[in-house]
C-alpha cells in the first residue's frame, strides 16, 4: 500500500527531470538526489533487507547503505549518492541482488 | 615526481580552507569530494541555494565566500569522486563515474568530517526514522522539509534543525531529548571556559529562544526509547518521561546524538588511533599540525575530532600553513605568525568544546542499547547476538566480527562499531578489556570488481 | 590438584587448536586452551573454509593419503559439530574446480594430479575439461578459460562459522578456552608437566602441552626443542556484497560463502608479518574473477584483506612430539580446515599412543 511521502515540497523548480520510480513517473527539479526524489514521493519502504524488513534512506550521506536501490538494472545502487536524470529507471531493492547474465567484454 | 603537491580528500570547511591556504601559497592542489558540490554536509549546496532562502541562518550563508575561492588556478576539484584507498607511499585511488583513478601527491591531507553518532533504540531501522542530519541535508540539497516531525536525541544540531525547520514554517511537533539535569550539573565546571566563545554560547540560546517562542513542546531527560510502525506508515514513538511512559505518533522521527569522526580512511592507511574519553569515539592520534605518524599525512577538521565547522576551517589553514613551511613557499617568521594566529582564533573557538561534551553527553542505553535493538543494520544482527558471542568468550572487536558478523555488510562497520564498542565495556570483565580501533580494509567504499580489473597500475 | 592445572593444555585457539581439544575432550581428558590476543595473526579468520583434496600431496604421499583421509571423515564430523554447537559449518562436497587460463599450466597441474592420484590409489580421482567442455556444463564460464580441472572430492564449509562452531563445541564438551591468553614462556617441571607462563603473569600448569598455535608457534617452538622453522606467507582476499543467487562452481580461488558474498583469493608472498591488502594484487584478484566468470563484474568488492598462512619449510603438515620434553607436541599445519575432521578424531589417539594411533611417523620434524 502506498504511504504518502513524509516531505513536503518548499523549493520549487522550473528545471525538471522526468524518470520512472517504483512504477510510476515523477518529475523532479534536476539536481536532486535519487534518495530525496524517492523521500519527496514515497513514504514506504525503497529497500526490503533479506530477513524482509523495510527500510528506507537513513543517513542521507553515503554511510549507511540503507538507501540502496536498482538503478537502469543496476542494484545495490546507493540512492542518496547519485543525481537523477531523464528516463532513469528506479525500482526498489528487494532482497539480495543477484549475479547477472555473464559475458565476456 | 608526484601528480599534485597535496591531494585533500573533502571539500568541506576544513578542506575547502585547506586547500585555499595551500593554493594561495603556490602550491598545486587536488581536492577530492564524493557530494556533487563543495561545502562538505555543513554548507551543503550553499552556492545552490546562494540567495534563495535565509532559512539556514547566516552561519550557512557564509559557507559561500569558500565554496566562490575555489575557482583558483591551483585547485582542481574533482567531485563525485570516492576515495576508496589511501596509501602511505601518498598514492590516492578514487572513483568517479565508475572508472577508478589513481593520483599522487607528496603531502596528503584527509579532511573528510564527520558522520552522525548511530543512535540505536528499538526499531531505529523502520521507515520514517531517519537522522536529524539527514533531513537537514534534504532541506539543504532539495528543498524538502520534514511534515509533522519529532525530534529524538541531544545535541546543537537538534536545536539548530528545530530552528531551520521553524523558519521554513515547518515546526517540529515535539523536542524529545535525552539530556539529563546529571549532564547539564556536570557541564557547569566547563561553563567560565565556555565563555570565550561567547558568540557560540549566545547562538545556541537564540536557537532555544526560538523553538520555545514557536511553541514546541519540550520534553526533557527522556529514556527508554522505542519506534513501532502505526497505521498509515506512521511512527509510534514511545518514551519514559518524568517517570511516565509515554507516546507520540508522527510521520518522521527524526533523531540524533551528536557527531563522531569519519576514520575509516586514516584507519586503513594505518594512522594511529586513540580513544577519545569525553567524546566517546576514536579520532587520529595527531599533533597541533595535523600531522600523523605516518610521513605527508595530515588531518584537518572534525576527522581529527569533533570541534565543529568554525574549527574545521582554522585546522585546514593550520595544516595548509605547516606544509606552505615545509615546502618553502613561506618562511619561518611568516609560518610563525600565521600559525600564531589561526591557534589563537583556536583557542577561543575551541574553548566550548568541553562544555558541549559534557552538556549533550551520550546517554548510556545509546551506548548499550537493550537486547532486542538491531546494532548491525547491514547484517541485521541484535545486541543479544552479540551479547551471545560475548558469552562464548570473546573479548575482542575482531574475534567479534568473525563470530557474529556485525560489520560485515556494505556499510563496512560505519553504524555498528561505535555500538559494538560500548556493548563489550558493558559486557566484558574490566581486566579483558583492550578495545584497539578496528582496523579499516581497503576499499573503504565498495568498487566493482570489473572497475578494479580494469586499472591500469604503473 | 591447583585450580589452574589441566591434564593438557593447548596452545592455540584456532581451527587447529579447537579441532585436537575437541578430540582430546571427547576421548575423556581434561582440556584448557590458551587463545591469544585479538590482534594477534589468526589464520583462522583469513582462511577460505576449503575441504580441498586437489593436488594436495602429489609430491608426498603421506599427505596425499592424509587429505582423502580427512576429506571422507568431514561428513560425520560435520555432524557431529553440529550436534555439539548447535551450528551448521554448511559443509558442501559436491566437487570443485581448479581454472586454468594457460595451457601449459593446465597441462602441469593434470601431471601432478596423475602422481597425486598414484599416491591416494582410487581414493582420489579427477577429471580434466576442455575450455568448451567446461563452457557447455558451466554457461557464463569466460572465453579465456582454456581447461579446467575437477574432482568431485572437493568442497567448503562456512569458515568463520566453523570457528564458532568449534569454540562452542569445545565448551560444551567441558573444555576451557581462556581469552587473552598469550604464552610467553613454557617451561617444563621437575616432576613432570608444563608450565606456561602468560603475558599477564599467571601460570598454567599441565601434565602435556600440545602447541598449535600457527604462526604464534615461532617463537615457543624452540623452548619445546622443536626444530620447525615456520614462517608466514600472506595470501590476499577480497570478499563481494552477497548475492542471492548461487554461484554455480567453487573453485579454489573463487568461491561464494553461504551467507552470499564471493570470496576471492590465492595469491602467495613472502612478506614477513605483513597482512596489509596490496593494491596489484587486489586488481590482479580481480582480473581473475572477471576472467573465469565475466558476470560478476558488477559485483561489488567490500573489503580485501591480507592474511597470513602457516608454513611448514616444505608446506607439509607437522605432527611431532618433543625428544626432550616428552609430553610436548607440535602440531602445525596450513590445511587446517581440510584436516580438521582428523585432528578433531585420531589425533587423541596418537597423543594417547594407544592401539589405535595412527602412524604419522612420516609428519614428524625428522624430515627438516
Amino acid at each position: 500500500m502506498k504511504t504518502d511521502s513524509r516531505f513536503k515540497t518548499l523549493i520549487k523548480s522550473t528545471n525538471d527531470v522526468n524518470f520512472t520510480l517504483f512504477g510510476e513517473i515523477v518529475t523532479v527539479p534536476k539536481g536532486t538526489t535519487l534518495a530525496a526524489a524517492i523521500l519527496s514521493n514515497f513514504g514506504e519502504a525503497s529497500r526490503i533487507t533479506e530477513t524482509g524488513a523495510l527500510r528506507t534512506a537513513f543517513c542521507m550521506m553515503g554511510v549507511c547503505f540503507d538507501c540502496l536501490v536498482e538503478v537502469d538494472g543496476n542494484p545495490n545502487i546507493q540512492s542518496c549518492m547519485v543525481l537523477v536524470h531523464d528516463q532513469m529507471v528506479v525500482k526498489r531493492q528487494i532482497g539480495l541482488r543477484s549475479i547477472g547474465i555473464s559475458k565476456d567484454d | 615526481m608526484t601528480d599534485f603537491d597535496i591531494i585533500i580528500i573533502g571539500a568541506g570547511p576544513a578542506g575547502m580552507s585547506a586547500a585555499l591556504t595551500a593554493a594561495n601559497g603556490g602550491l598545486d592542489v587536488l581536492l577530492l569530494d564524493e557530494q556533487p558540490h563543495a561545502g562538505g554536509q555543513i554548507y551543503r549546496n550553499v552556492k545552490q541555494n546562494h540567495s534563495k532562502q535565509s532559512w539556514f541562518g547566516k552561519s550557512y550563508s557564509s559557507g559561500i565566500n569558500l565554496v566562490d575561492a575555489l575557482n583558483h588556478i591551483k585547485i582542481t576539484k574533482c567531485f563525485g569522486a570516492t576515495v576508496w584507498r589511501v596509501e602511505a607511499n601518498k598514492r590516492v585511488l578514487w572513483s568517479q563515474n565508475g572508472e577508478s583513478k589513481v593520483s599522487t601527491a607528496v603531502h596528503i591531507v584527509l579532511a573528510n568530517g564527520a558522520q552522525e553518532r548511530p543512535f540505536p533504540f528499538p526499531g531505529w531501522t523502520l521507515p520514517g526514522v531517519m537522522t536529524i542530519g539527514s533531513a537537514q541535508i534534504l532541506m539543504k540539497s532539495s528543498g524538502i522539509f520534514p511534515k509533522d516531525s519529532v525530534l529524538v536525541g541531544s545535541g546543537p544540531l537538534l536545536y539548530l534543525v528545530a530552528t531551520q525547520m521553524i523558519e521554513a514554517n515547518c515546526p517540529p511537533k515535539a523536542l524529545l531529548e535525552t539530556q539529563t539535569l546529571r549532564m547539564m550539573i556536570n557541564s557547569l565546571i566547563h561553563l567560565p571556559k565556555a565563555l570565550l566563545n561567547m558568540k557560540s554560547l549566545i547562538m545556541g540560546f537564540m536557537f532555544i529562544y526560538k523553538i520555545k517562542s514557536a511553541g514546541v513542546p519540550r520534553y526533557k531527560s527522556v529514556s527508554r526509547l522505542e519506534a513501532q510502525s502505526s497505521v498509515n506508515g506512521s511512527i509510534k514513538f514511545l518514551f519514559s518521561h518524568k517517570g511516565i511512559r509515554k507516546s507520540l505518533t508522527t510521520k518522521l522521527l527524526l533523531i540524533h546524538q551528536g557527531v563522531i569522526p569519519s576514520t575509516e580512511i586514516s584507519r586503513s592507511v594505518g594512522v594511529d588511533h586513540s580513544w577519545n574519553t569525553s567524546q566517546l569515539a576514536f579520532q587520529p592520534i595527531i599533533d597541533k599540525w595535523g600531522k600523523t605518524n605516518i610521513d605527508g599525512l595530515y588531518i584537518a577538521g572534525d576527522c581529527g575530532g569533533i570541534n565543529g565547522s568554525e574549527a574545521a576551517v582554522l585546522y585546514g589553514k593550520i595544516v595548509a600553513t605547516k606544509i606552505l613551511y615545509e615546502t618553502g613557499k613561506i618562511n619561518f617568521n611568516l609560518y610563525k605568525k600565521q600559525s600564531f594566529s589561526i591557534s589563537f582564533s583556536l583557542f577561543f573557538t575551541n574553548s566550548i568544546r568541553l562544555f558541549l561534551d559534557t552538556l549533550f553527553a551520550v546517554p548510556q542505553e545509546t551506548l548499550s542499547p537493550s537486547d532486542e535493538t538491531i546494532v548491525c543494520r547491514c547484517e541485521e544482527k541484535t545486541v543479544g547476538e552479540i551479547k551471545l558471542g560475548l558469552n562464548e568468550g570473546i573479548t575482542g572487536v575482531r574475534q567479534l566480527k568473525a563470530s557474529i558478523r556485525s560489520g560485515m555488510g556494505q556499510c563496512q562497520g560505519r553504524m555498528c562499531d561505535a555500538i559494538v564498542r560500548g556493548i563489550m565495556l558493558n559486557n566484558i570483565s574490566q581486566n579483558d578489556i583492550n578495545i584497539l580501533a578496528p582496523k579499516a580494509r581497503s576499499p573503504i567504499k565498495p568498487i566493482t570488481l570489473g572497475e578494479l580489473s580494469k586499472m591500469k597500475l604503473d | 590438584m591447583l585450580n589452574n592445572q589441566s591434564e593438557i593444555a593447548i596452545i592455540g585457539g584456532g581451527v587447529v587448536g579447537l579441532s585436537v581439544a575437541i578430540g582430546l575432550l571427547q576421548s575423556g581428558h581434561k582440556v584448557i586452551v590458551c587463545d591469544g590476543e585479538d590482534s594477534d595473526a589468526r589464520a583462522s579468520f583469513g582462511n577460505f573454509g576449503l575441504v580441498w583434496g586437489q593436488g594436495k600431496g602429489w609430491n608426498f604421499a603421506p599427505y596425499a593419503k592424509l587429505t582423502v583421509d580427512a576429506i571422507a571423515a568431514w561428513e560425520d564430523f560435520s555432524k557431529n559439530l553440529n550436534d555439539l554447537s548447535g551450528l551448521d559449518v554448511s559443509l558442501d562436497q559436491n566437487g570443485g574446480f581448479e581454472f586454468f587460463t594457460d595451457p601449459d599450466k593446465l597441462n602441469n597441474f593434470i601431471s601432478m594430479l596423475e602422481i597425486q592420484k598414484g599416491h591416494a590409489g582410487n581414493r582420489f580421482n579427477y577429471e580434466a575439461l576442455s575450455g568448451d567442455e567446461l563452457r557447455n556444463q558451466i554457461p557464463g564460464i569466460g572465453s579465456k578459460v582454456v581447461g579446467a580441472t575437477f574432482s568431485q572430492l572437493d568442497g567448503h564449509i562456512n569458515p568463520l562459522r566453523f570457528l564458532r562452531a568449534l569454540r562452542r563445541a569445545v565448551k560444551v564438551l567441558g573444555g576451557q578456552i581462556k581469552s587473552n591468553a598469550s604464552v610467553k614462556k613454557i617451561t617444563s617441571n621437575k616432576d613432570g608437566g608444563f608450565s606456561l607462563i602468560l603475558a599477564n603473569g599467571s601460570v598454567t600448569s599441565s601434565e602435556k602441552v600440545i602447541l598449535c598455535a600457527g604462526l604464534g608457534a615461532i617463537k615457543l617452538a624452540d623452548q619445546l626443542a622443536f626444530k620447525t622453522n615456520i614462517r608466514p606467507e600472506r595470501g590476499e582476499l577480497l570478499i563481494t556484497e552477497k548475492l542471492g543467487d548461487q554461484l554455480p562452481f567453487i573453485s579454489s580461488t573463487i568461491r561464494q560463502v553461504d551467507e552470499g558474498g564471493i570470496q576471492i583469493g590465492g595469491t602467495h608472498a613472502d612478506v614477513g608479518m605483513d597482512d596489509n591488502e596490496t593494491l596489484d594484487i587486489m586488481v590482479d584478484l580481480a582480473r581473475h574473477a572477471v576472467e573465469i566468470y565475466p558476470a560478476l563484474s558488477n559485483v561489488r568488492v567490500l573489503r580485501a584483506w591480507g592474511a597470513l598462512r602457516v608454513m611448514s619449510p616444505d608446506g607439509y603438515p607437522v605432527y611431532a612430539q618433543s625428544e626432550e620434553y616428552p609430553g610436548a607436541y607440535l602440531i602445525t599445519c596450513h590445511s587446517g580446515v581440510t584436516l580438521a575432521s582428523l585432528h578433531a578424531s585420531i589425533l587423541s589417539d596418537w597423543i594417547e599412543n594407544n592401539v589405535r594411533a595412527p602412524n604419522l611417523e612420516a609428519f614428524n620434524e625428522n624430515r627438516f
